[in-house]
């Protein structure tokens, strides 16, 4: 059965008894920016980006330290060029956004039943956000001491 | 306030057509009335050869999904009326990511394989014979698996997941919540054998968890909570395949196949 | 088959507990070293106080870790990102190897830098 093209076509199309030209649409690479669920979505995916920049500027940290102190006061001097706080402001909405849907969407993974019934999402998300919380409460304790 | 609203629909006739086109007809705006109503009105009063599927016009048959206005939905539980305030034009077009065989009728047969490949029956380890009595079950275990026996198979979270439409093997979430019905059912001895489908890159790891599917559910089957639920039962599955030796062949075959 | 399937369970293992430790240790620690000491809100500790803190053995575990697995986290999120959102999945073997090859990169600097840390 020919499978006839777009372009291609200049004759009138074949229709044969038994095997109507079904329309076959094209998914065009930009779907996600067509709808407001769908950028959100990719957004999402993208947050992991600025997840991965902030293990980079850890492991740059961490390279400092390793090396002494004018190469730690050179790091912080480094960390207040201000094209990298744009950076990393940007990056804190998307690490917290990261957060937030994380926690969200958990519990949808993890259903807890009890008494035979299945506790509700908020729940689970809860206690997420309390842990968040307390370990954010926990770091900078122990860093600003 | 008008008593009309406009109605663009996507025609589309493989006879002439080399791709659909919209046509716009003016319908009464009913306050009762709901997209299927438009639909059949136009078809009774205007044009007769507007082609689409319908059936119980109540939302349980799962026939008369279509995209309304650039969102899947079942056309006889959408009301004209929410429409009207945003200027009073209704896009009516055929469920995205199917093929269209005329109109707003998609070709399904794609979705009726997948479904298959999920095995959506009872399987048991052993033929049981029916004077061994019935499968007992408590409610308690009903309520793990019942909220994904509610789906209608509308394949409105077809035309909601992206992955279904840039990845055509993917076996979609409808398929995927049935299996997983059946994984969590009691009765059901046959996990085993759904793993192969299931535990495979066109399987659950194909899904992303955009979460579309569930959004779009008329009957809040949720279907991305029922894959990421599979997700960590495979993830067991696997770790525990380092501690047991597991031999597929040794489940015994149960079912039709 | 089987093996393909059992390798997209691990690497959703490494996904969700990156993301799980994302979601709870990296906000705080970001806002700290990146907005906070910058911008001068908070001052930054000496390098003596953060060297006692980064010799501790619980300290570094904590940062190898914490260096270590939201980078497989961004590999896979951001391998099936490139499927969907480029529509790229024909050069599935490329952007396989330049993710987790990525986050395996990050791993062993993080490694390195924290066991001969003095």
């Amino acid at each position: 059965m020919p499978v006839a093209t777009q372009a291609t076509i200049k004759s009138p199309p074949q229709y044969t008894e038994f095997h109507p030209r079904w329309y076959r649409p094209k998914v065009s690479v930009y779907w996600w920016l067509g709808e407001r669920h769908y950028l959100k979505f990719i957004l999402r995916e993208l947050s992991s980006v600025f997840v991965a920049w902030f293990v980079i500027e850890t492991l740059m940290l961490i390279n400092a330290l390793h090396r002494g102190p004018d190469a730690y006061a050179q790091f912080l001097q480094t960390m207040q060029n201000p094209l990298l706080i744009i950076l990393n402001i940007i990056s804190m909405f998307f690490v917290v956004f990261h957060t937030i849907t994380w926690f969200n969407l958990a519990p949808s993974a993890t259903p807890v039943r009890m008494g035979g019934k299945r506790l509700p999402d908020a729940m689970i998300a809860g206690p997420a956000y309390v842990a968040w919380i307390v370990i954010s409460a926990f770091i900078c304790w122990l860093v600003l001491r | 306030m008008t008593d009309k609203i406009v109605m663009e629909i996507a025609r589309y006739s493989p006879e002439s057509d080399h791709e659909p086109h919209f046509e716009s007809y003016e319908v009464p705006l009913k306050r009762e009335w709901v997209v299927l109503d438009a639909l059949n009105h136009i078809k009774d009063n205007v044009d007769g050869s507007l082609t689409y599927r319908w059936s119980c016009r109540m939302g349980i048959c799962g026939s008369c999904g279509m995209m309304v206005n650039g969102e899947p939905k079942l056309t006889c539980a959408t009301f004209l009326s929410s429409y009207a305030r945003h200027g009073g034009k209704i896009r009516v077009e055929p469920l995205r990511y199917f093929p269209v065989i005329r109109d707003l009728v998609t070709e399904i047969g794609g979705f009726m394989q997948k479904l298959k490949k999920a095995k959506p029956w009872l399987m048991r380890a052993s033929n049981d014979q029916l004077t061994e009595g019935t499968y007992l079950q408590t409610p308690e275990q009903l309520d793990r698996y019942k909220q994904f026996s509610m789906c209608i198979n509308c394949t409105l979270c077809y035309a909601a997941c992206p992955v279904v439409g840039l990845d055509p093997v993917f076996i979609g979430p409808a398929a995927l919540a049935l299996a997983q019905r059946y994984n969590m059912d009691s009765r059901d001895q046959g996990a085993a054998e759904r793993t192969a489908t299931l535990a495979h890159p066109d399987g659950v790891w194909g899904c992303t968890f955009v979460g579309e599917c569930t959004r779009v559910c008329p009957k809040h089957v949720d279907p991305a909570g029922a894959i990421q639920q599979y997700k960590i039962a495979a993830v067991i599955d696997w770790l525990k395949s380092f501690v047991t030796p597991r031999g597929r062949d040794a489940s015994s075959h149960a079912g039709n196949d | 088959m089987a093996k393909h399937e059992s390798n997209e369970a691990f690497f959703w293992i490494l996904f969700s507990a990156g993301g799980m430790l994302a979601a709870l240790f990296i906000p705080m620690q970001l806002f700290l070293f990146g907005i906070a000491f910058p911008l001068g809100w908070l001052h930054a500790p000496t390098y003596d106080n953060l060297m006692a803190l980064v010799r501790m053995p619980l300290v570094r575990a904590y940062l190898f870790v914490l260096c270590s697995l939201p980078l497989f986290h961004w590999a896979h999120r951001f391998r099936y990102t490139l499927y969907d959102g480029l529509k790229v999945k024909h050069l599935n073997e490329v952007i396989f190897v330049l993710c987790y090859g990525g986050a395996t990169l990050g791993t062993i600097v993080a490694a390195y830098l924290l066991w001969t840390i003095r």
